[in-house]
């Protein structure tokens, strides 16, 4: 009777919190809106967490304010001495235990999820066919951009991540010139791409993310990495298994690409672009820029600016104002004002979805 | 030297202050060298939250900002927090204790100028346009890409600022073990000298791993080592194991001179004696041991693998335990007390709920896969505020309220005292509580601007709105300080009524030389003791009045200090100028001489002689000042 009822009280009390806490925050960004087993399982430490702390606080506060409503001196008198007490043993003890157990309770599913979420052996599993069984991205972290490689499938993209949704993706993380740290905050926590090694981890993608505000899932750089940290933003598109394929497909058709919307512009993009950004789909990570195959389809540009021709040309124009510290060069003096707005009609057009 | 009060010229009281080797003057040094930085660093603050009160603000430039949060970091843990910390050490714990000074008042004089030399350097990179700016954990790829000499001055400021501290750390260490006054044993010694206690040993511990990272960072970026460059083999997780091993301990090097004035505060405003004191100085001594134990908590997300960040999890959770217990008892010593809301009492029970709010919630982040989402977001930043200013600086604006009178025989104004504290705290709590749910909604921390549309614009109007509080707040301390030393009106040695250690049975400020006899310690809370058996002064002399020998001041730690700093330069420099190289000899070459001169000149101090002593004593008596 007594145990129902408590568990009844950690319930509500549970359920309260989740009400405050939830309040507010976008679903495309926030934390304490998951949109995955892993964001999930993390909110729901959070929210255990956060119950037995209030509860902390709340014991606290509650002794706090008797003691100061009882004791106060105008109360007491300004001549009264107080009982000069040592201490009690008994008490002591219980506030000794009491947290032990406490965080006992926070202790032992911290070890499973721990354990859970570091799991990755299924990365390296192979079908019959000898192909990979889990989708397998590897993410390099540049100044201040994301490549996002996928080894099995022979394509890689850049800023803009997509993944099937409902299955475990994978993803490898490594940094090619500072540290930084990958974080989809709806998604679930962030692992820190090093310089020296690669970091494992996988995620899982419940939400379709065409329904959100932008269509996207926010992701950000969590670790600083120079002056432009905070602009290095990416973006997350999750699609039900079958569309991803059909991006997939597209994304190899993107090899042989004929149709362009604007050929003037993919003259500049060959003598002025190709040297650090691809316009093909298909290849291994490592390029010096961005990769450009489905630019049209992106949602921002470089990351954080609205994706307009009028942004695209000022980004062409000088990025460096825009982005300080990234490594591409300011085009204002090297093209004319006809070429930049034949090269963003061109780059626009690169779309794998229509 | 000698005690007899005489006008001195600008210039005599000047170099008095170069050359004291007196602890107590030592303190104050500390205490105007950490609250300038104080300032600085609250500067750097409001400078951060002006930039982001709105979306896409460019009142700073990216680079800038960077510049802004490193300093603002780097001087408020190094510059302003543990200097003014040591100052209430250096001037409070010896006449906690009955001693008459530190054990090493040479080395005292030059931990100080250390980490005031230290501090200057490290701020004339502004002068120069080359900030350190790689966070003041200055991870080390980014710390080694950086462009400038930024991270130099970061390197070679901290590092002659740390000797300081090391050697500050080491000599209150000794002075507790070998000067503390006959009967005052390890567990009579009041709170507050026990939490110096075990922050300097922990300084002891903590501090020779900074001096060797900051030694490989130098060396990578000055004469290209590759402790750090991955492509020549180094690593950079090497970096922050080192900084994290001294960089936790450090935190607890902050907090627990804090717990301690707390421990002093409580039961002189409540005339209660500390409930469980041997609790406390165990659950002191656990968390100091503990401290080191976590380090890698702060790098969950670096990849070191489940069984690693589940050992640390658990390792930190257990922290909450000795933390708790310090809590309640603080809670009990309020408990059947008899409250009186000072000043000082205010800021000690702000502290309770502020502290347990962010030890909480680093208990929450001890929670490795829940800390995969709050690492390095507004929570963090949140959190640490939380314990940083809810925990240390209440302690210190406590601490400079409750210590004031004894410091300089004056008291601050009560009144106005409380609007500070309202301001502060108010201010405090509408600054970071907000920044718990940035965290959540997905703000990383360090970020210069944000975008509009993210949902984070009004909680981070709020976040500036109370920092402007909080500035509010520090200006009307430093409106009473000037208004308190204007009107100087003298108090008497024990001004709060309450006091229950050594330093409230002596004059307010007390004479150079402490104490005109050696006291006897009968028991913990000494003065109490004796109060309430009947003896009024509040002392029983452990020996009859006799000569007192005293160590005569001396400007060669200031000279020390000023070669290294020099040095430094010369050092920053000498690939790039011709002059490099010479400075940098001659900085070291400068430094080798004073401690020469140190070494060879017969230094033995003096004596006050005994009759000296009977007249301040006589004086005193007759109501005048020693």
């Amino acid at each position: 009777m007594m145990k129902g009822l408590k568990k009844w009280r950690l319930l509500s009390l549970l359920a309260v919190l989740t009400v405050f806490l939830a309040g507010c925050g976008q679903q495309e960004l926030s934390t304490l809106l998951p949109a995955g087993q892993v964001g999930k399982d993390q909110f729901k430490l959070l929210m255990l967490a956060s119950g037995i702390m209030l509860l902390v606080i709340i014991v606290v506060v509650v002794i706090y304010v008797l003691a100061l409503i009882r004791f106060g001196r105008k109360k007491r008198g300004e001549d009264f001495i107080p009982e000069q007490t040592e201490g009690s043993q008994k008490l002591e003890l219980i506030w000794t235990i009491i947290p032990i157990i406490l965080i006992t309770i926070l202790a032992v599913p911290t070890v499973y999820y721990t354990y859970k979420l570091g799991d990755v052996k299924a990365m390296e599993e192979v079908d019959d066919d000898g192909n990979a069984k889990h989708l397998v991205v590897d993410v390099t972290a540049k100044l201040y951009w994301w490549e996002f490689g996928y080894p099995d499938l022979g394509i890689v993209t850049a800023q803009e991540l997509v993944v099937p949704t409902d299955e475990k993706v994978y993803f490898n993380l490594k940094a090619a010139d500072v540290k930084h740290s990958f974080w989809i905050p709806a998604v679930g926590g962030k692992l820190d791409t090093n310089v020296e090694n690669l970091n494992k981890f996988y995620l899982t993608f419940d939400q379709e993310s065409k329904d959100l505000k932008d269509g996207v899932f926010y992701g950000k750089c969590a670790e600083l990495c120079g002056p432009s940290h905070s602009l290095m933003d990416f973006k997350v598109k999750t699609l039900p298994r079958d569309d991803f394929n059909t991006w997939v497909k597209n994304m190899k058709a993107t090899a042989d690409k004929t149709e362009v919307a604007n050929a003037d512009g993919e003259e500049v993009f060959k003598s002025s672009c190709i040297g650090c950004h691809a316009n093909s789909g298909v290849g291994d990570s490592g390029a010096q820029g961005p990769n450009l195959a489905a630019f049209g389809d992106r949602n921002r540009v470089a990351g954080f600016i609205e994706h307009d021709k009028e942004h695209l040309k000022e980004w062409i124009k000088n990025p460096q104002k825009l982005k300080p510290g990234n490594k591409m060069p300011s085009f204002e003096d090297q093209l004319s004002d006809q070429e930049i707005d034949d090269l963003a009609e061109y780059l626009l057009g690169l779309s794998v979805e229509q | 030297m000698s005690s007899v009060a005489q006008k001195r010229s600008f210039g005599a009281a000047f170099w008095d202050w170069m050359t004291t080797v007196d602890h107590k003057k030592i303190g104050i040094l500390y205490l105007i060298g950490g609250g300038f930085f104080f300032v600085l660093g609250g500067i750097e603050a409001m400078l951060i939250r002006i930039q982001l009160l709105q979306p896409n603000n460019d009142f700073v430039s990216a680079g800038l900002y960077n510049d802004l949060i490193t300093m603002h970091g780097t001087t408020m843990i190094f510059l302003a927090a543990m200097p003014i910390l040591f100052g209430f050490m250096n001037y409070i714990m010896p006449l906690q204790i009955g001693a008459r000074d530190v054990a090493f008042p040479f080395i005292n004089s030059l931990g100080f100028w250390m980490f005031f030399f230290g501090g200057l350097f490290l701020n004339i990179s502004w002068f120069l346009g080359q900030v350190p700016d790689a966070g003041w954990t200055s991870y080390a790829s980014l710390s080694i890409a950086s462009p400038g000499h930024g991270i130099d001055f970061y390197a070679i400021g901290l590092q002659i600022a740390g000797g300081g501290t090391l050697m500050a750390g080491i000599n209150f260490l000794v002075t507790i073990i070998n000067m503390r006054a006959p009967g005052m044993t390890y567990m009579r010694m009041p709170l507050f000298t026990w939490t110096t206690f075990v922050a300097s040993a922990m300084i002891l511990f903590a501090f020779p791993p900074l001096t060797v990272g900051l030694f490989f960072l130098t060396f990578d970026r000055m004469f290209g080592a590759n402790f750090f460059d991955h492509t020549m083999g180094g690593n950079t997780i090497i970096w922050e194991h080192i900084f994290w091993i001294f960089g936790h301990p450090e935190v607890y090097i902050l907090i627990l001179p804090a717990f301690g004035i707390f421990s002093e505060i409580f039961p002189i405003f409540s005339r209660k004696r500390l409930f469980g004191y041997p609790a406390m100085v165990f659950a002191t001594v656990l968390i100091g041991f503990l401290g080191f134990m976590v380090w890698a908590h702060h790098m969950f997300t670096v990849g070191l693998g489940p069984t690693a960040n589940a050992i640390f999890a658990v390792a930190t959770m257990a922290i909450a335990v000795p933390t708790g217990v310090k809590i309640f008892n603080w809670l009990l010593t309020i408990w059947g007390g008899s409250i009186r809301v000072t000043t000082p009492m205010l800021y000690a029970l702000g502290f309770i709920p502020s502290f347990v709010m962010g030890g909480v919630t680093g208990v929450m982040q001890g929670a490795a896969p829940l800390d995969y989402q709050l690492h390095d977001s507004y929570f963090i930043v949140a959190h640490f505020h939380y314990v940083i200013v809810g925990g240390v600086v209440l302690a210190i604006l406590g601490g400079l309220h409750l210590y004031w009178p004894k410091m300089f025989g004056t008291m601050l104004n009560e009144a106005l005292g409380k609007i500070t504290f309202i301001f502060f705290f108010v201010g405090f709590h509408c600054t970071f509580l907000i920044q718990h749910w940035l965290g959540f909604w997905g703000m990383p921390r360090r970020v210069w601007t944000y975008m509009d549309g993210q949902g984070w614009n009004t909680a981070n109007v709020i976040s500036s709105v109370g920092a402007l509080l909080m500035a509010i707040g520090v200006i009307v301390l430093v409106i009473n300080i000037i208004m308190t030393v204007a009107k100087n009106e003298r108090i008497g040695n024990d001004p709060w009524g309450d006091g229950r250690t050594l330093e409230w049975a002596i004059p307010s400020p007390p004479p150079f030389y402490n104490f005109t006899a050696t006291p006897l310690v009968r028991g913990l809370d000494t003065v109490w003791i004796e109060k309430s058996e009947g003896n009024m002064t509040g002392l029983t002399p452990a020996e009859p009045i006799t000569d007192i020998h005293m160590p005569n001041g001396s400007i060669i730690p200031f000279l020390m200090t000023f070669g290294l700093f020099v040095a430094g330069f010369g050092a920053m420099f000498h690939q790039e100028t011709s002059w490099g190289l010479p400075v940098l000899i001659f900085g070291l070459a400068w430094t080798f001489v004073a401690m020469a001169a140190r070494s060879l000149k017969d230094d033995l101090g003096f004596h006050v002689t005994k009759e000296q002593i009977q007249r301040d004593v006589d004086n005193a008596s007759k109501g005048g000042r020693i």
